[in-house]
């Protein structure tokens, strides 16, 4: 290709060559024009076709994916729904366990208040004596017509008795009255005991009902989730995104705790493995022996979470007798102790590293070492001790939104990959499409290059239509 | 028992790729420097000391510092005032680096004047100092006016082997006659240039502001 003159009959005739060039590859084009025709189809055809087939593979492979991420997703939205319908039971088996449980006993009270509230009511309701009969016989005297000396002193006398008893009723009157007020004033925190209890239990059927509602509401879940419908998947699927958001948040503050933890211990790792030792180019071996202390840490914390039963990553571990698992769990507690008692030293030493080589850099430059304020010195040393004891406890948290990022991740890098395998799929559907498209545009791009003999072959066919349409016409005319 | 033999497998792959990991190349940081105490160079003593307390401040664990003099015959272990490779532990090498302070301070204290200045012998005797240390990188460091006045019956005037160290000429002050023609300077620096390159240094720098001896320590 590179010397043009090899493609020229006559190189010192250019124009002529090329004329002859042209007409020879007009003339083999035209010839090989069906089964090129032919060649161009079938290739665009064959890649369409394998984009075709490829696509077709791409939604299939991504519905059975789908498919086994709804069975996934289900079956853990199953369990978590089953858990928490469980523990909505515990917590009503407890509320009736411990204050329905005693409900006997509290009606009895009940009852035995209500019964003495209701004898101090009688009791507080009595009427007070009727008037004495000699009343009825003072009233006839004083209507008597012929009085004289006689009645009159009868009466005196009698009103001096009446008076006398008069005061003597009224006395015993107010007595009763004032005994009655006693059982009333007794009768007080009765009922507001009593009024206790009811509210007591007032609170208790509101919580109940409350448990009841919340049972309710994760039987419905629980009901579509058996039902296998799509509005429970859909609820799950945005659920699992939502946790590893805010799984993924928490995990990146934790990855700053380790970080901070990481900075406390590298220094003085230094001096327990030295500071001149490298793994690679820029990586050393001080730096390493502190990160694998923090990541023990967080070992122990997993495991200690994992015991309590508050994580569940190890089936190994969720598997064991209660026995064996309170064994495991005090061997991680003391690790992690342990682990937190050597970083709190390590804390320590780090500031002595620090105290030490500013003293060094003092006396090489000669400069008498500034008065330290052992308040402000003690302080941050204090500050990093502490710091080097509770992060590893803080950080054995980070298995909580661990375990949830775990499995949220399941999920969403499932859905993830349907969708990347859906839009492949429509990716090389529409690559087919264009296939087969293109595969017509070469074939005219074809038919263009050899316009100048289609032309001359439609003339021709054209002129022998005519002509048999003369002879024909002829013909016709012959036999008339 | 099967899972028992995979373990075996993982933790031997692990040690192998663990030791395989492992950097066996040297990553110290090696200096000698040659302090001229010739005639009234020796005044200039306590800058060197200053050259010395940046080093000790910046040098590392495992890193090896000797100090030695340029005296009328250089190329000798008595001239080496002191020299050290500091411990790994960071609080030993510190209690290193204050002893070491020490021997130069009485040094500084004591320092009396040579009569000649045999700078290619200290060269060749930091250049075996270095070669046995074998720190990642490896300088020398002239604190000298970089002329050099050899004694009767004294031969330097053979190629030397410098290869993989750097060279820095520090406080290359001038002299008199420098100053009455400034090429006889310029000449002296080419000549040691030339001198330090031909017997394979991979680095030539002459410094002197004390205050950029960062350069010093800095790496290829």
């Amino acid at each position: 290709m590179g010397n043009i003159n090899s493609w020229l009959f006559w190189p010192d005739q250019v124009a002529l060559s090329i004329l002859v060039l042209f007409i020879l590859v007009t003339i083999f084009l035209y010839a090989a024009r069906t089964p090129a025709h032919n060649v161009i189809l079938s290739s665009c055809n064959l890649i369409g076709h394998a984009f075709r087939f490829t696509a077709r593979w791409l939604q299939a492979t991504a519905e059975g994916l789908r498919q086994r991420n709804k069975a996934v997703l289900l079956a853990h939205g199953r369990d978590e729904v089953t858990s928490q319908i469980e523990r909505e039971f515990e917590r009503v088996t407890d509320m009736v366990r411990k204050d329905l449980g005693e409900f006997p006993a509290l009606q009895r009270k009940m009852m035995d208040e209500l019964t003495r509230i209701e004898d101090d009511y009688k009791k507080s309701g009595e009427v007070p004596l009727p008037p004495p009969e000699w009343v009825n016989a003072l009233s006839t005297i004083a209507n008597l017509q012929s009085g004289g000396d006689i009645a009159k002193k009868m009466l005196d006398d009698l009103h001096k008795s009446v008076q006398k008893i008069h005061d003597k009723t009224i006395s015993e009157y107010r007595k009763t009255y004032e005994s009655r007020h006693k059982i009333l004033s007794g009768l007080v925190p009765v009922w507001r005991s009593a009024e206790k209890i009811v509210k007591n239990l007032d609170a208790n059927m509101i919580n109940l009902n409350s448990n009841a509602q919340a049972i309710d509401a994760h039987m419905t879940r629980y009901k579509e989730i058996q039902d296998n419908t799509d509005k429970s998947e859909h609820a799950l699927a945005v659920s699992a995104f939502v946790q590893l958001g805010i799984s993924s948040l928490v995990l990146l503050i934790a990855l700053g705790g380790a970080f901070i933890n990481f900075k406390l211990i590298a220094l003085p790792m230094s001096e327990m493995v030295g500071a001149s030792d490298y793994i690679t180019d820029t990586l050393r071996t001080s730096d390493v022996a502190a990160l694998v202390i923090v990541l023990l840490e967080t070992s122990m914390g997993l495991f200690l979470l994992e015991t309590l039963r508050i994580t569940h990553l190890f089936p190994t571990i969720a598997s064991m007798n209660d026995r064996m698992r309170k064994r495991v769990m005090w061997a991680a507690l003391i690790l992690l102790i342990i682990l937190a008692a050597i970083e709190s030293s390590l804390a320590l030493m780090r500031d002595m590293l620090i105290a030490d080589k500013a003293a060094m850099l003092h006396d090489l430059a000669t400069i008498a070492p500034e008065p330290s304020n052992s308040l402000l010195t003690n302080i941050p040393m204090v500050g990093q001790m502490v710091m080097g004891f509770v992060l590893p406890f803080v950080l054995a948290f980070v298995a909580i939104p661990l375990e949830v990022a775990v499995y949220s991740l399941r999920t969403v890098g499932g859905v993830v990959m349907v969708t990347i395998m859906r839009g492949a799929g429509f990716v090389l559907r529409f690559f087919a499409m264009i296939m087969s498209r293109i595969g017509r545009i070469l074939i005219n791009v074809y038919d263009i290059t050899i316009v100048l003999p289609l032309l001359v072959e439609k003339m021709a066919i054209s002129m022998r239509g005519s002509v048999a349409e003369t002879i024909s016409t002829k013909k016709a005319g012959g036999t008339k | 028992m099967k899972q028992y033999k995979y373990l075996l497998w993982f933790f031997t792959l692990l040690f192998i790729v663990l030791a395989g990991c492992s950097d066996s190349r040297s990553h110290s940081t090696g200096v000698y420097l040659l302090i001229d105490t010739s005639g009234t160079y020796a005044e200039q003593v306590t800058k060197a000391q200053k050259i010395i307390n940046y080093l000790l401040a910046n040098l590392n664990t495992g890193d090896s510092l000797a100090v030695a003099k340029v005296s009328s015959k250089s190329f000798s272990e008595k001239d080496i005032i002191a020299k050290v490779t500091f411990d790994r532990r960071p609080s030993q090498a510190n209690l290193e680096k204050r002893a070491f302070n020490q021997k130069v301070d009485e040094f500084a204290k004591s320092v009396k004047g040579s009569a000649y200045t045999d700078i290619t012998g200290g060269l060749i005797q930091g250049a075996e100092y270095l070669y046995e240390a074998n720190p990642g990188t490896k300088t020398i460091i002239i604190f000298s006016d970089l002329q050099e006045e050899l004694g009767k019956g004294t031969v330097r005037d053979f190629p030397i082997k410098l290869t993989g160290i750097r060279v820095m000429a520090v406080n290359v002050t001038k002299l008199n006659t420098d100053n009455v023609d400034p090429r006889r300077y310029l000449d002296r620096l080419d000549w040691w240039e030339k001198r330090v390159r031909d017997a394979g240094a991979t680095d030539w720098l002459v410094i002197n502001d004390l205050e950029h001896l960062d350069k010093v320590l800095a790496r290829n």
